[in-house]
């Protein structure tokens, strides 16, 4: 194959010695220029040590396991014996952006490219040696084979050699057959061993001498400003060195710090009682009218009227009045936080005119651009160090945080770390939107879908970065809205205003929790109308196997996650298969003789993956229900790391079930009402269900998300069993609201 | 000031005597497998022993501990060895890793107690220890399968 544009491939000695390989077409420019800065993907020192770059961040997914098994594949390295370092942020390595479940599709093939450049540079350099045709060479496990002649060498013998190889304009990928690590279920867990004995260093856990720690007191009410404080208790406690005031955002917010007053001390005991002793009144803005339960009310009122139309095919208005019958539900979900288990932190030591962090990022890059902000510093001053991130689900995205820390560290003229408490992280975060949503059908006489009308509003994340926007942005519908495959003559989604009053971000999945929520409880509602089995339901609404057209969907364009529609297609084949699997796993059909148990199922897609949930809700001696066994079907394409693939799906089912049955945000006097694990809860233990059952195909499409897409249909898929168990149609969410849980 | 012994060494600390014994750990000390994720003991993020029992470092104050054997994660055992931390490994409990800790700390206390506990004695003594990315089915199995390979013939 060709090399991708963005490849720029060159192996060249270095002072170090062996083979250099990177990519990016400014590499090439600057070493002519003679400053010498490549992204280097990979490096083959004449140790025969393999050095393989990270440049995404870890957070449970695997990661670090995944993307150096893209380069080893193809170069044929031992990817036991393989060293992975973690890239600090740099344009050079391109999107880090570790988010929208995008790691391995957006790099597959350029991670690819570079192991194979190794390969063939390799061999050439073998085979020029044993005096044989290269095509005829190979590589395995650190060694250029040559099988014909039972010849083989390890790199370290060879590097030097293969760095003076002209490196190839372009490499053939390895068939699948021939791929040892890529599609495995199999590969080592990198960070296991280490987190298993506590040796793994997270956000928090940079050790620097003279490190302060400072914990902040952030401005109760989002765009709220200090009107007086008092900072002489907090001074007088042991270990508080000093109390420094931040500044106030302006707004649009994006990734600004929120201000208020950070208490600087010797250990984090000293800063949390130093906290506690300030007296602080604030000035809390307009957002302290805020609250959830008249929101609730104005979001209803607002999709019970004509909204923005994001989505049109046929004569929706038209076929609805002359319906023959006509089915109509409303659903709400509310805030969620992200509430991943570390809590933002974040060290920087500002000196002499340079920055170093240490922090648990998902976005170095982001990271730096907000420290040169709030520092003045220039980015190319800026070093990003990237930790093990404890959780990050879209959080740590977000890089507000870790300005603080560098903000902090230049005031304090000494490294400083960061500490948010749990406290900070549920009340100040970048909160999943609130949502309303009313869906429509009308059927005509012989009980046939003739129209679908869909509104939702919610506070839209464009709001974060686009002061007062009220309308989601075309990414923002795209999931799930926009593109949801209906089968239905007559379709309308609508999109009305809300506006934020709180930091709106993205969390796990994103606005797929809402609206996979909303269709998935309609189209169980539509089925139970009209007395048809809702596996039934779902795959007619989906309709027929084949590539949804943009027409189709009555959109003009949709962004498709990043892709254009030819090498990500809507497939409902695909659709309809995970449907057919995850079913079969069930039992579904069977399901009647099981009276114990109520079922329910759902379907999406997200991040370009395909994904359909049975669950199995009991009621337990108490009363309660509980989520008794759960089934998970996903397709998402072509799958590098099955093992951890197969554990973000488990987790997705833990995380939907949180959404589904504890976890809430809400709002009076603009702060939050919930601030720790009490108020905001999460599934346990013991909600864990007696068993889940993931599978994930095994096929050679273009390979989709994983880490996002197992979330969307949990959450309905539970609602709908609770409605086959006892007949109660639940339009909300959390279901320990109604007592159920 | 303050004696304590963590993982079978002596310190002599000069704190406050009401300081979490987790911010002792972590801050005084350097052993950072500790972890701060509620200091509230909703959690279990922090779940050290103390003299074998599983307490939360974050509300205890370090004179509790004092006279007392604390075992942080760093401690369980040398090298990694014990069965539970293998266990973990092998059969990739772990996905971001950071209530891990508190996780093993836990079921090392419930399988020294108990060697052969029930799922319902599992999801009773680890229902303290939250896990975000939800690896409880792992963690079950996990520590079922070393209370099965532990079984007296």
């Amino acid at each position: 194959m060709t090399l991708s544009r963005r490849v720029f491939l060159k192996g060249l000695g270095v002072s170090a010695g062996g083979l250099l390989i990177g990519g990016g077409g400014k590499v090439w420019a600057q070493a002519a220029a003679g400053s010498f800065d490549p992204n280097v993907f990979v490096h083959i020192g004449t140790d025969g040590v393999v050095t393989i770059v990270c440049h995404r961040s870890e957070m449970g997914q695997g990661v670090r396991s995944t993307l150096p098994a893209l380069i080893a594949d193809e170069l044929g390295a031992d990817l036991a014996s393989v060293r992975v370092v973690q890239a600090i942020g740099d344009k050079k390595y391109g999107d880090q952006n570790t988010d929208g479940s995008s790691s391995v599709r957006r790099r597959f093939d350029e991670l690819r490219e570079a192991g194979a450049v190794g390969r063939v540079m390799l061999c050439t350099a073998a085979a020029r040696r044993w005096q044989v045709d290269a095509k005829t060479c190979t590589t395995e496990g650190g060694f250029v084979v040559h099988s014909q002649s039972k010849r083989r060498i390890a790199f370290a013998d060879i590097v030097r050699d293969a760095a003076r190889v002209k490196p190839p304009a372009k490499v053939e990928l390895k068939a699948p057959a021939q791929r040892r690590y890529i599609g495995s279920s199999t590969l080592p867990l990198l960070d296991g061993p280490d987190i298993a004995t506590g040796k793994a260093i997270f956000g928090a856990d940079v050790k620097l001498p003279g490190l302060l720690t400072a914990v902040i007191l952030h401005p109760p009410v989002v765009g709220g400003t200090l009107a007086s404080y008092d900072a002489t208790p907090a001074l007088a406690i042991r270990g508080v060195r000093q109390v420094v005031e931040l500044p106030a955002p302006q707004p649009p917010y994006k990734f600004q710090p929120l201000g208020g007053l950070a208490v600087i001390a010797d250990n984090t005991w000293a800063a949390l009682r130093g906290r506690k002793a300030l007296v602080a009144t604030w000035n809390h803005g307009d957002n302290a009218a805020y609250d959830s339960t008249s929101y609730r009310e104005q979001q209803t009122a607002t999709i019970r009227g004509n909204c923005t139309v994001v989505r049109s095919r046929g004569r929706t208005a038209d076929a609805m009045s002359g319906a023959a019958s006509r089915l109509e539900a409303e659903y709400f979900m509310p805030h969620l936080s992200h509430a991943p288990m570390e809590p933002p932190a974040a060290t920087a030591h500002v000196k002499d005119g340079k920055c170093e962090v240490w922090t648990c990022t998902q976005n170095p890059q982001e990271s730096q651009a907000v420290i040169a902000a709030v520092t003045g510093l220039p980015p190319a001053d800026i070093t990003v160090n990237v930790t093990l991130l404890g959780g990050g689900f879209g959080r740590k995205s977000k890089p507000d945080y870790v300005g603080e820390a560098a903000f902090l560290s230049q005031k304090v003229g000494a490294p400083v770390r960061v500490q948010w408490t749990r406290e900070d992280d549920i009340r100040h975060d970048y909160f999943h939107t609130t949502s309303v949503q009313r869906l429509e059908a009308g059927l005509d006489g012989e009980g046939k879908l003739v129209a679908w009308r869909h509104r939702t509003t919610f506070p839209p994340i464009a709001s974060t970065f686009t002061e007062g926007a009220t309308l989601g942005r075309e990414g923002e519908l795209a999931q799930g809205y926009a593109d949801f495959p209906l089968d239905i003559a007559n379709v309308q989604v609508e999109n009305g205003p809300s506006k934020a009053h709180v930091r709106i971000g993205w969390l796990r999945s994103v606005n797929n929790i809402h609206s996979a929520f909303g269709i998935n409880c309609f189209i169980d509602e539509l089925a139970a109308a009209r007395k048809v089995d809702p596996k039934t339901q779902l795959l007619e609404i989906l309709g027929a196997p084949r590539n949804v057209t943009l027409e189709e969907l009555g959109m003009e364009k949709i962004p498709n996650y990043g892709h254009p529609l030819e090498d990500y297609p809507l497939d409902v084949a695909r659709m309809r298969k995970v449907i057919e699997r995850v079913t079969a796993m069930a039992g579904w059909e069977a399901r009647a003789q099981d009276p114990d148990r109520g079922y329910g199922l759902a379907f999406h897609k997200s991040f370009q993956c395909q994904t359909a949930v049975v669950v199995a809700v009991k009621k337990q001696p108490s009363g309660k229900l509980k989520v008794d066994e759960v089934w998970l079907a996903a397709d998402a394409g072509l799958v590098v790391n099955h093992e951890r693939a197969q554990s973000q799906m488990e987790g997705a089912v833990l995380f939907g079930m949180s959404i589904a049955m504890y976890s809430e945000v809400t709002f009076k006097g603009g702060i939050a009402e919930q601030s720790n694990f009490d108020g905001y809860r999460l599934t346990r233990m013991p909600d864990a269900p007696r068993a889940i059952h993931i599978d994930i195909a095994k096929n050679e499409e273009r390979p989709g998300g994983v880490g996002e897409p197992g979330v969307p249909p949990v959450a309905p898929a539970i609602v709908n069993a609770v409605f086959a168990l006892t007949g109660k149609r639940v339009r909300e969410v959390p279901l320990s609201r109604a007592g159920l849980v | 000031m303050i004696q304590l012994t963590i993982n079978g060494v002596a310190h002599e600390l000069d704190v406050d005597p009401e300081m979490p014994l987790l911010w002792v750990l972590r801050d005084v000390l350097g052993l950072t497998g500790t972890k701060y994720g509620c200091g509230e003991a909703l959690c279990g993020a922090c779940t050290v022993h103390l003299d074998g029992h599983a307490v939360r470092a974050c509300v205890t104050p370090v004179r509790r501990a004092s006279a007392k054997a604390v075992t942080s994660i760093e401690g369980l055992s040398a090298d990694g060895s014990h069965p539970l931390q293998k266990a973990w490994t092998e059969m990739g409990v772990p996905q971001c890793g950071f209530c891990q800790a508190g996780q093993l700390m836990t079921a090392a206390a419930l399988l020294a107690k108990n060697p052969q506990p029930t799922p319902t004695d599992i999801d009773r003594s680890l229902a303290g220890n939250l896990c975000r990315c939800g690896a409880y089915n792992r963690i079950r199995a996990a520590i079922q399968k070393v209370a099965v390979e532990t079984k007296q013939p």
